[in-house]
């Protein structure tokens, strides 16, 4: 069984943290993934850092430039990978790319190098099902996971053809737009997990826009197995840029108050609207 | 050839969320390339109002200098001073069919903004136009004049606050928006269906050529040069004589010197990668991350290039040269001399390789250049690089 079906069956739902490998430096980088690790993130996203992320809103395009700037590679991604394999054996760890680095490197080299350095999924931000063909035997041939997205856009047609090729988990986009913290998730939410619940058993988890502990209540309301929060997180690594030690004291506060959305209430003192700030 | 394939070039490389937007533009495209009404307003909005067809000049100093018959294509002359309106025009049409409200677009140096706000004022659609913080400040006129159009300009702070950077966030607005908003792209790159639909809007330019010039000559021409950035007025001029007798030459940005580093020649010094929505050459670096580049010419100042030019090198059936700044400058200055016509600073890139090329023609020889827009946006930059003397 691989890590992540191995998590997905022990826990419902789970808890999915983001990190830009190399924000805000190389180095600092690890420690920020330990920091989210130790604070209860159930499977960690890495990202390979890019110079063009067309799917990303304000907040993650600076964490790729701050990292682009510190001089993170691939190569800097998958070591961090190493790295972060080396503290949690048995956390699954998805590396969050664009599709160039890939092309540029070579599939079969890639997703060699991917599952050398110890991840368990790729997720290509900008390459949809019918451009996937140039990847698919790799990851296989390499035991990867390809991590596919469903949008709220995308017809029952084509997530028929998606469900078809995923595995792993599936990631559904909560809304229309790039990543990025919002005031509130679209109301449809449930209806769109509904919808692609009834068309698999891969578990499936719920991101964009995912910010506040009340988010993360109502897309586990929703019937979701897994929410993933990027935005939230990142801005606090930019907002503590200076001060490293309340970068990683903030991280842990916001994933523990993020976590309590999974659970339904179980001390109805908590502030329930308590915003993550 | 799959669809949306130009070779192996092309695809749709873009986010899950763009995948509806795009099918939903390919059928709305399939379906007014067919309809009679759409033909036939376009029609009207090219000729009545944007000044179809444009004429193809006969140079006669630069003739004689140079020892060949040189014609422009006069796209300078058209609405707006470039090419841009034959796209803008096609596209914000194709978006009222649509039933959308609203027009986004990405621009440089600014001149596909322009047309865009043209086209939606002339249209009755609201138009937002992305543009890198740093083109607003070295086009302020065109940021102006947008505005002047009823357009409202977004500077753009983020990555390198130039073109692409103005194309990812529009793409990124669009995103957003997909229901209201049609994303008017400016040239023959991004994802499928766009580079397919600009040149075919474009390729009015090559068809009013190809007929000019057998009127005039009763021949085809030997030799059409046109400059290359993404490539619209190259594909618009070249895709009507790919079948034919004829040396087409696309002349991209040679900026301070191909050993420099500093230009923007993808198709000479790329490699293939994908960029913005599809597979092309890039200028990229060993990791896949896009370089920047530099042109004299805002316009030709971009990393990638539209797929099918990619294929048509491969091919062989088009050859692709570089031309520097300085040369484009000398150019500048040539052509407005000895015709009296000031080309864009663009345009400048294929003038001055057809005053290379013209040593290889004899006197009867026929050279087509594709003049795809005016200097005028260019005089105050100029003026200022040559420390105010012209």
């Amino acid at each position: 069984m691989s890590r992540i079906d191995d998590l997905f069956a022990r826990k419902n739902p789970v808890f999915i943290g983001f990190t830009v490998a190399g924000d805000p430096g190389i180095e600092a980088s690890l420690r920020v993934a330990t920091t989210m690790i130790d604070a209860g993130v159930d499977l960690l996203e890495i990202a390979i850092p890019y110079s063009d992320p067309v799917a990303d809103g304000p907040v993650i395009e600076r964490a790729h430039v701050r990292a682009l700037g510190a001089g993170t590679t691939p190569d800097d991604a998958f070591a961090l990978v190493r790295e972060v394999r080396g503290h949690a054996p048995a956390l699954p760890l998805v590396l969050f790319t664009y599709y160039n680095i890939i092309h540029r490197r070579g599939a079969d080299r890639f997703f060699a190098e991917a599952a050398a350095a110890g991840a368990d999924g790729v997720l290509i931000v900008d390459l949809p099902s019918e451009e996937s063909g140039e990847v698919a035997p790799y990851a296989a041939r390499h035991g990867i996971d390809r991590i596919l997205l469903i949008a709220p856009t995308t017809s029952p047609e084509r997530q028929h053809a998606i469900l078809r090729e995923a595995s792993g988990f599936v990631y559904l986009i909560s809304l229309e737009g790039v990543t990025g913290e919002r005031d509130r998730l679209p109301p449809n939410l449930t209806g769109l997990v509904g919808a692609v619940r009834e068309k698999t058993d891969l578990p499936l988890a719920v991101g964009f826009g995912v910010s506040r502990p009340e988010h993360v209540a109502a897309v586990a309301a929703a019937g979701a197995n897994g929410v993933i929060v990027g935005s939230a997180l990142v801005r606090l690594i930019e907002e503590h840029s200076s001060d490293e030690t309340a970068m990683h004291e903030a991280l842990a506060t916001a994933i523990t108050a993020l976590r309590r959305g999974l659970v339904p209430d179980p001390e109805p003192d908590i502030p329930r609207r308590a915003r993550i700030e | 050839m799959k669809a949306g394939r130009y070779g192996v070039y092309g695809g749709q490389y873009v986010p899950e969320t763009l995948m509806s937007a795009l099918i939903e533009l390919e059928e709305t495209y399939e379906r007014v390339r067919e309809d009679p009404e759409f033909s036939r307003r376009l029609s009207w909005y090219l000729h009545e109002y944007a000044g179809r067809e444009t004429p193809l000049t006969y140079c006669s100093n630069l003739s004689r200098d140079l020892g060949c018959r040189v014609y422009l294509k006069r796209e300078d002359l058209l609405h707006g001073g470039a090419h841009k309106l034959n796209n803008t025009l096609g596209q914000a049409l194709m978006a009222k069919f649509m039933g959308k409200r609203r027009l986004i677009a990405e621009t440089g140096a600014g001149q596909h903004g322009v047309a865009t706000a043209i086209a939606g004022a002339a249209l009755g659609l609201p138009v937002e136009v992305y543009m890198g913080e740093v083109d607003t400040r070295r086009q302020a006129l065109n940021a102006f004049r947008m505005e002047l159009l009823g357009a409202r300009v977004v500077p753009v702070a983020s990555g390198t606050r130039t073109l692409k950077d103005a194309i990812n966030a529009a793409m990124r607005d669009w995103v957003a928006n997909l229901g209201e908003t049609h994303y008017l792209l400016g040239s023959c790159v991004g994802p499928h269906p766009f580079p397919r639909i600009v040149r075919d809007f474009q390729s009015v330019i090559g068809e009013e050529a190809r007929r000019q010039v057998l009127e005039r000559e009763g021949r085809l021409p030997d030799t059409i040069v046109a400059c290359v950035g993404g490539g619209s007025n190259a594909i618009g001029i070249f895709y009507p004589f790919v079948n034919d007798d004829v040396a087409l030459v696309g002349v991209e940005a040679g900026g301070e010197g191909l050993e420099s580093g500093r230009h923007g020649a993808s198709l000479s010094r790329g490699s293939v990668g994908v960029f913005q929505g599809a597979l092309s050459y890039l200028l990229q670096d060993g990791d896949g991350q896009a370089l920047e580049t530099h042109s004299v010419a805002a316009g030709l100042d971009h990393p990638s290039v539209g797929p099918e030019h990619a294929m048509l090198k491969d091919s062989g059936r088009v050859r692709y040269e570089a031309v520097t700044d300085a040369e484009a400058l000398a150019a500048f200055r040539c052509l407005s001399r000895t015709e009296g016509i000031i080309p864009a600073l663009e345009s400048a890139h294929a003038v001055a390789y057809a005053l290379r090329a013209a040593d290889d023609l004899d006197r009867d020889g026929i050279l087509v250049v594709n003049l795809s827009g005016r200097g005028d946006k260019d005089v105050a930059d100029v003026a200022s690089l040559h420390g105010g003397t012209a």
